[in-house]
């Protein structure tokens, strides 16, 4: 391969920069703090993480949870991802869909509806808030959609032809699915798998609303050795120990990805879909589609209903409260929404920038600065937000002293879109300039006309998918907010946090309906996302 | 291009314009307001925080910042660029950390003669970066229907005895204040270094069948069975004004708790400026009115703890039901400060 151009470089200045000063720079002090925290090589923050029983039993408990979260997750995607990868029925693209939504969703919305659903005075009827249950269920709730999207895709394109194939040679059904549909499918089961761990080892709101006092994973342990005990080394000890962790797990995602890649599959998945026919068909599909959706969509109802229940009925009181301070939060909470609105379009505004630079620097360049690039866009997702939130808290007083300014949040938050985006971008920046330029010219096209019509309708689509996107990630983001957010200028998902942890003081009711508020932006940036997606499957 | 983006766009121009708006912090702190940062369980009348505004035209904005360690810790992440002008809450227990950060500035209120002296942390802080503000002790409380034949606990020994085996709930010292406190206690009268260190006291503790809660919430109203608790254990670690607000909220001429005033810990709490503050002498004004009887008679009933100010009277339930304990335990706050975490852990492979 040829060496990059020069207006190449220039243009990967703009990412590495941003990067480098955000992501890079951070995590080097974070590892100053944990292996130097007095000036001096000193493992002892090390030790203790590794030593202390309490912080060993949080490890234990993150483990283990992830992997239970991650076993329940496929025990009740998998019956809806077949239902959906081999029947047709009306309705079937709104009902997928809307069982996509949960995966969407900012955390705190998620814990919102678990605490009207099975916190004190929940729906109910069952106080289950501070117990591994009530974890458990909303990690199932949040991750179910990626098994019914990510396996119910993958098994939708494997030919039901070839399991036939060896029912004809005399396979039982549970024999042929065995040892023929099931290998198939183990590409994509382990990456999903992979995937649903990764977020559930790394889940912060969730277990900080729902968790109590006993529960913590890694990221809430980072969070608590932080603000409660003011331990740096420790919290940055922790840190890096969970990022190697995790880029050895994320590392392993990218290689099921890659051989996953390898066994695609036959034919366009639509041909296989059948018609359910005969009672048995008929009651199997409805049953799992119908419990399926109660477990996904129920909870969001159940969040709605108790944002309108008032003492007397129901009512508009908990939306009109939010004009009102609380102890619980420093600002009127309605405030809340205009400043999330507004750090989510400086977000975006970063993240676009940074990621379609990015996506074109990998697109274009097939030598070390591509793949270079990107690999470090891709570390973000391994640091976790409360890893990024962490590494700005403690580096951000020099060289420029960024603490205090508004910019702050928008640069954490674009940290978190910017490996989004550039998935987004990345197949139509790829596409221009190359087989579809080609393809236009020998149509006849003039270049000027081929840019226009072909390449310019799909760079503009990507960055609007991109723009969704980052606003998205911005408007729901936690992890990083939480420790850097400003009691005066809160986000929506800081302002529900606080009131949700003021119980008794009559918030509850008002953080539920900061919870639909929230709820209903970021439904409108995904199903934004969604329509340009599918135009984009048009073209 | 796709009508459905239309939406987000609106919305994307219309944020990035209020974008261009002041500094959110600016807008929401006027030059006539006040932040006073303070733990969760701050309360105070309405009426007399206006009080401060009518006398200085400065409305008090409460910022309150989790319990008194996440408080702290808040004040001292964003030291160099405080979130407040004055910080209430920081107790005995944390001024040693508070200190050491170096997040207050020096200031000698006019009103600290009519303080406790005993309150005023000389050794430590000679130039005033804190001033007390109010006190409570952390003794443990017993269930008065409980103990008619067996006499209640007299001391922190008798704990240990067997005829108050599996009665005592406390709190995890890790996760709660009064837990913390009454940790210290049995640091402060079973030195490590005597013959009967904390440690043999606590495993004695453990062998006489103690119960952990997580917090003070918890081990009173969910395991003690006196008062307002629901549990079954007759004695509790809370508060010496915990009996006054048994008899306040219940009405009661008799409160149907008591207190075993042997083995109390102090808790003071202080206030003070925050460094970085941009109004310092408004800042001094409000500590001054932090001091004066206007607020700390409105202090008893607000929180349950007692007034710093020796001039301020104490409400008619004070009176009647407190008990002030004459000699409570204490400890160097620097001693704390560098020996807490520590001392935490020593506790809990102990009683785990």
């Amino acid at each position: 391969m040829s060496r990059p151009g020069p207006a190449l470089r220039t243009l990967a200045a703009v990412p590495l920069a941003f990067l480098g000063w955000f992501f890079v720079y951070p995590i080097a002090r974070i590892s100053l703090l944990a292996l130097a925290p007095g000036g001096r090589f000193d493992p002892t923050p090390f030790a203790e993480v590794v030593t202390d029983p309490g912080i060993r039993s949080v490890a234990f408990f993150t483990l283990w949870q992830a992997v239970a979260s991650t076993i329940g997750t496929l025990v009740l995607g998998l019956p809806a991802a077949y239902v959906f990868a081999r029947y047709r029925f009306p309705g079937r693209r709104l009902l997928r869909a809307l069982m996509t939504v949960p995966f969407v969703l900012p955390t705190l919305v998620v814990a919102s509806a678990f605490v009207a659903l099975v916190g004190p005075g929940g729906l109910l009827g069952v106080d289950l808030q501070g117990t591994v249950a009530a974890i458990l269920l909303a990690h199932v709730f949040y991750n179910v959609p990626i098994v019914i999207r990510g396996v119910g895709a993958f098994w939708e394109q494997v030919d039901p032809a070839v399991g036939d194939a060896a029912r004809t040679l005399g396979a039982s059904p549970v024999r042929a699915f065995r040892t023929v549909t099931l290998p198939l499918l183990v590409p994509a089961l382990a990456s999903t798998a992979a995937l649903v761990f990764l977020f559930t080892f790394t889940s912060f709101g969730v277990i900080l609303v729902l968790g109590g006092f006993e529960h913590a994973t890694i990221e809430v342990e980072i969070w608590r050795q932080t603000v409660a005990f003011l331990r740096l080394d420790v919290a940055a000890a922790l840190s890096l120990t969970q990022l190697g962790f995790l880029a050895v797990v994320l590392a392993g995602y990218n290689r099921l990805q890659a051989r996953r890649a390898v066994v695609l599959p036959q034919r366009p998945g639509s041909r296989h879909l059948r018609t359910p026919r005969g009672a048995r068909d008929l009651g199997a599909v409805a049953g799992i589609l119908g419990v399926t959706a109660a477990f996904l969509l129920g909870p969001l109802v159940v969040l709605v209903r108790r944002a309108l229940l008032t003492p007397t009925g129901f009512g508009l009181d908990n939306f009109v409260a939010l004009t009102e301070r609380t102890t619980a939060l420093f600002v009127p909470p309605v405030e809340a929404i205009s400043n999330s609105l507004r750090f989510a379009a400086a977000a975006t505004v970063l993240a676009v920038l940074v990621g379609v630079t990015a996506a074109v620097v990998v697109a274009r360049d097939r030598g070390a600065l591509g793949r270079g690039l990107d690999l470090l866009l891709m570390l973000p997702l391994a640091a976790s937000a409360v890893t990024i939130g962490f590494g700005l808290l403690v580096s951000m007083d020099r060289p420029v002293d960024l603490r205090r300014s508004t910019l702050l949040l928008p640069i954490a938050h674009a940290l978190v879109a910017v490996p989004f985006v550039v998935r987004a971008a990345l197949p139509a920046m790829r596409a221009i300039g190359g087989r579809l330029r080609e393809a236009a010219a020998v149509l006849g096209a003039s270049p000027w006309r081929a840019w226009r019509t072909v390449e310019a309708p799909l760079a503009a689509r990507a960055l609007a998918v991109g723009t969704a996107f980052a606003f998205a990630v911005s408007l729901g983001e936690f992890g990083a907010t939480a420790f850097l957010a400003r009691p005066a200028a809160p986000t929506l998902p800081i302002a529900i946090f606080r009131l949700l942890g003021q119980p008794g003081r009559g918030t509850i009711g008002p953080a539920m309906a900061l919870s639909v508020v929230l709820l209903v932006l970021t439904v409108a940036a995904i199903a934004a996302i969604e329509t340009l997606r599918v135009g984009g499957d048009e073209l | 291009m796709n009508r459905s983006l239309l939406p987000l766009v609106v919305v994307l121009v219309a944020a990035a314009c209020t974008g261009r708006s002041p500094a959110p912090e600016a807008t929401t702190t006027p030059a006539r307001e006040i932040v006073l940062m303070t733990h969760d369980s701050f309360a105070a009348s309405d009426e007399v925080l206006a009080a401060f505004e009518d006398e200085t035209g400065a409305r008090i904005a409460i910022l309150e910042a989790g319990d008194a360690g996440t408080m702290l810790n808040q004040a001292i992440l964003t030291k160099d660029d405080p979130i407040a002008d004055v910080l209430y809450g920081i107790d005995n227990t944390f001024l040693g950390r508070g200190l050491a950060e170096g997040i207050f500035l020096p200031y000698e209120s006019p009103l600290l003669d009519d303080v406790d002296p005993t309150l005023l942390p000389t050794d430590v802080d000679p130039d005033h970066r804190v001033t007390p503000i109010d006190y409570g002790d952390v003794c443990i409380n017993y269930d008065a229907t409980f103990f008619t034949e067996l006499d209640p606990p007299a001391t922190l020994e008798d704990l240990v005895e067997p005829a108050y085996r599996d009665l005592l709930v406390v709190e995890d010292p890790a996760t709660s204040s009064p837990g913390l406190a009454f940790l210290l206690a049995t640091i402060a009268r079973f030195p490590e270094d005597s013959g009967y260190p904390w440690t043999r006291y606590w495993e004695e503790l453990v062998a006489n069948g103690v119960e952990i809660a997580p917090d003070w919430e918890q081990a009173y109203y969910g395991r003690f069975s006196g008062g307002s608790g629901e549990g079954d254990r007759p004695l509790v670690v809370s508060y010496a004004s915990s009996p006054v607000a048994e008899a306040y909220f219940g009405e009661l001429d008799e409160p149907p708790t008591g207190v075993v005033v042997d083995g109390c810990f102090r808790q003071v709490e202080y206030a003070g400026i925050l460094r970085g503050t941009r109004r310092e002498d408004l800042a001094r004004r409000l500590v001054d009115f932090l001091l004066s009887p206007t607020f700390q008679e409105d202090i008893p009933l607000n929180m349950f703890v007692f007034p710093a100010n020796t001039e301020a009277g104490l409400p008619e339930v004070f009176v009647e039901h407190a008990v002030i304990p004459g000699s409570p335990l204490g400890l160097d706050p620097e001693l704390i400060d560098a020996r807490r975490e520590e001392w935490i852990r020593t506790w809990t492979e102990i009683v785990r």
